[in-house]
């Protein structure tokens, strides 16, 4: 809605009573730039709707509504949102990502949602680095009612989820949200720490961790390639979270990155509250990218 | 983090040195490749278009034309222009005020305000001043603490925290612990908030009004993409910027955002956060940045040769 007011205006701009030609399309391929699909992705795209619509005359809503056609293509099969095997007892979810992108936050959502459909949740506080994370983890276990494993800030992040992945097996909890401390995915220490998390998980359960989530933030641009890259190699990420959707930020690296690794894209972030979560619909986003919606 | 970008651009310049003679085609062709690898680096497409025209007007002019190697001259004005962006000089901290002097933290969710807070504590300890560190965060969860730590092992004076108490109420009772005790500077970390959350908003601009800070830094993630010019843009707006802190240079983004934002509000970037504990602070030089864009012992050495 608001978000894409200006790529709106840019194309109604653009297109009102005008013909689908090489400098339009360079035009458009810019507003997609705007909206960080990336210099590649948004040639890409603008190529395509060229090939079916060139020398067309076609109007704003055309456009989009073409565009939006393209992207919606590209992004519904990762559309998928988060399915827990609960028989697990529990299911395994690590959340993970660079610093500040809303892993805490979106775990707190996550939980919410899942204890109001009556599954019994666990949260492990896994980030020992960071001030007052466990804390604020804490805080999201009080508010959903979910119990917080958790030990004091500068303990072992490995033998914290150990603790706590043994804690919900014998609790029988259905699912165990871990928590991690946001790393920046170009240092390789924390890299390999948050890798031996992992092997530590496989220790107690060796199908675990079941999901492992990548959260990225929507104001983030071209970096995102490599966040994916870097933490999918160290830690098999099975899908991904956008958060922050409610600025003006667009996320559409989101495009990109779909073309590129075919990941899940589970959920998108819209706000700072329990209930600002909402499955991620490809049609919806493309739309509101394009500034249909 | 520029490093791809500087790599990118050595590329094009390399094809470019290689000849004689430059004409406006060449110059054109090397800009397209400037474009693109700007881009790449999250600069906003706005300033790369006003970048990439300012480059071409002194390109293809006489200069160029007659210089021995006129891609070294490119390279020369590519560089100029860079650092007319990014200002010339590094800016300090102002703390000109009566004391206490009071820095306001701004910036959206997650970007790196507190932590900042605690690393500007550190360092404005060692330069003798007497720091008090204030949340006005009364929303994140467990953000006030998360500051109390950081003063605790900055070892600076800390607001004591009452629950309830809401932002400019809490602003001015730091201002009062800032003068009855003798600090010379006081940070106010506030929450993380959208440049379009129109209370929010408002409500930073009550606290500015109340503490009359002498700066108010914008804390921007250096990965942050096209969105920049429009969060930069209205934080200096609505809020009143005077300087730009760009966190996690210490990843490998290529920290395009720092040319959009120092492109639209004009104001001085003055730190880089170079990493996530207290001392990992950086006093920002355009010169050393743009240096870093291009590959600066190649550019220094390219242009005394021309
Ligand atoms: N507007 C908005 N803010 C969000 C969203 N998700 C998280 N946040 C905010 O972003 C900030 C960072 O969120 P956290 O959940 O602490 O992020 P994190 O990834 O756990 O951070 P670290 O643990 O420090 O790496 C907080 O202020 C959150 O309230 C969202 O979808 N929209
Ligand atoms: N690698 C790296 N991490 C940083 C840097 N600055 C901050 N961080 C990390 O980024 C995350 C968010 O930092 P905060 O200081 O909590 O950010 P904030 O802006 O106060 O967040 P909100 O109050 O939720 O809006 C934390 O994990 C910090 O450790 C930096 O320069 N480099
Ligand atoms: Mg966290
Ligand atoms: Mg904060």
């Amino acid at each position: 809605a608001k978000s894409s007011s200006r790529l709106t205006q840019g194309i109604g701009d653009l297109f009102t009573k005008r013909k689908l030609d090489d400098e339009a399309l360079e035009d458009l391929q810019d507003l997609l730039i705007t909206a960080d699909l990336g210099v590649a992705a948004a040639g890409r795209i603008t190529a395509r709707l060229a090939k079916s619509r060139f020398g067309e005359d076609i109007g704003p809503d055309e456009v989009k509504a073409a565009l939006a056609e393209e992207i919606t293509a590209i992004l519904e099969p990762v559309a998928k949102p988060l399915e827990p095997d609960f028989s697990r007892r529990p299911h395994v979810v690590l959340v993970v990502g660079v610093n500040g992108s809303g892993k805490t936050t979106t775990i707190g959502k996550m939980a919410k949602s899942f204890a109001d459909q009556g599954r019994a949740v666990m949260l492990a506080a896994g980030d020992t680095f960071r001030a007052a994370a466990v804390e604020q983890l804490k805080v999201w276990g009080d508010r959903t009612g979910c119990p917080v494993i958790a030990r004091d800030t500068g303990a072992d992040s490995a033998a914290l989820a150990f603790d706590a992945l043994k804690e919900a097996q014998a609790q029988g909890a259905d699912l165990l949200f871990i928590d991690t401390a946001g790393r920046l995915q170009n240092k390789a220490d924390l890299m390999e720490e948050l890798a031996k998390v992992v092997r530590v998980i496989k220790k107690v359960d060796e199908t675990a961790p079941h999901d492992v989530l990548l959260v990225l933030d929507a104001t983030v641009g071209q970096n995102a390639h490599s966040q994916v890259e870097v933490f999918k190699d160290m830690v098999a990420v099975s899908g991904l979270v956008l958060t922050k959707l409610d600025g003006t930020a667009r996320g559409g690296v989101l495009v990109a990155l779909a073309e590129k690794f075919s990941l899940p894209v589970h959920a998108i972030g819209i706000g700072e509250k329990a209930e600002d979560l909402r499955a991620f619909q490809a049609g919806s986003f493309a739309r509101s990218l394009v500034g249909l919606d | 983090m520029f490093e791809s970008l500087s790599q990118r651009l050595s590329k094009v310049f390399d094809k470019l040195t290689g000849r004689g003679a430059l004409s406006e085609a060449d110059v054109v062709e090397a800009l397209r490749e400037v474009r693109v690898a700007l881009l790449e680096a999250d600069v906003a497409l706005s300033v790369v278009k006003d970048f990439v025209a300012r480059v071409k007007d002194r390109a293809v002019g006489q200069d160029v034309i007659r210089s021995v190697t006129p891609g070294q001259m490119v390279v020369k004005i590519v560089h100029d222009e860079l650092i007319n962006i990014l200002g010339t000089e590094g800016v300090e901290l102002n703390l000109n005020a009566v004391p206490p002097a009071i820095i306001l933290m701004v910036g959206l969710q997650g970007s790196g305000k507190t932590t900042t807070s605690g690393k500007l504590a550190v360092r404005l300890k060692a330069q003798k001043k007497k720091v008090l560190l204030a949340s006005l965060d009364v929303y994140r969860p467990a953000a006030q603490q998360q500051l109390e730590i950081l003063a605790r092992q900055a070892d600076v004076g800390s607001l004591p925290i009452i629950m309830g108490e809401m932002p400019v109420a809490i602003t001015k009772r730091a201002l009062e612990m800032g003068r009855k005790e003798g600090y010379d500077v006081v940070v106010l970390d506030t929450a993380g908030r959208l440049h379009i959350d129109q209370e929010l908003m408002a409500e930073v601009a009550q606290v500015r009004d109340v503490a009359k800070p002498v700066e108010t830094l914008l804390v921007v993630d250096a990965m942050t993409g096209q969105d920049a010019v429009t969060l930069a843009h209205e934080f200096n707006e609505k809020v009143g910027v005077t300087g730009i802190v760009l966190t996690r240079v210490d990843g490998d983004a290529r920290g395009g955002a720092a040319l959009s934002m120092r492109a639209v509000t004009g104001r001085p970037i003055k730190f880089l956060g170079q990493g996530e504990k207290l001392d990992a602070l950086e006093v920002f030089h355009p010169d050393r940045l743009a240096g870093r864009i291009l590959g600066m012992g190649d550019v220094v050495s390219l242009v005394e040769k021309a």
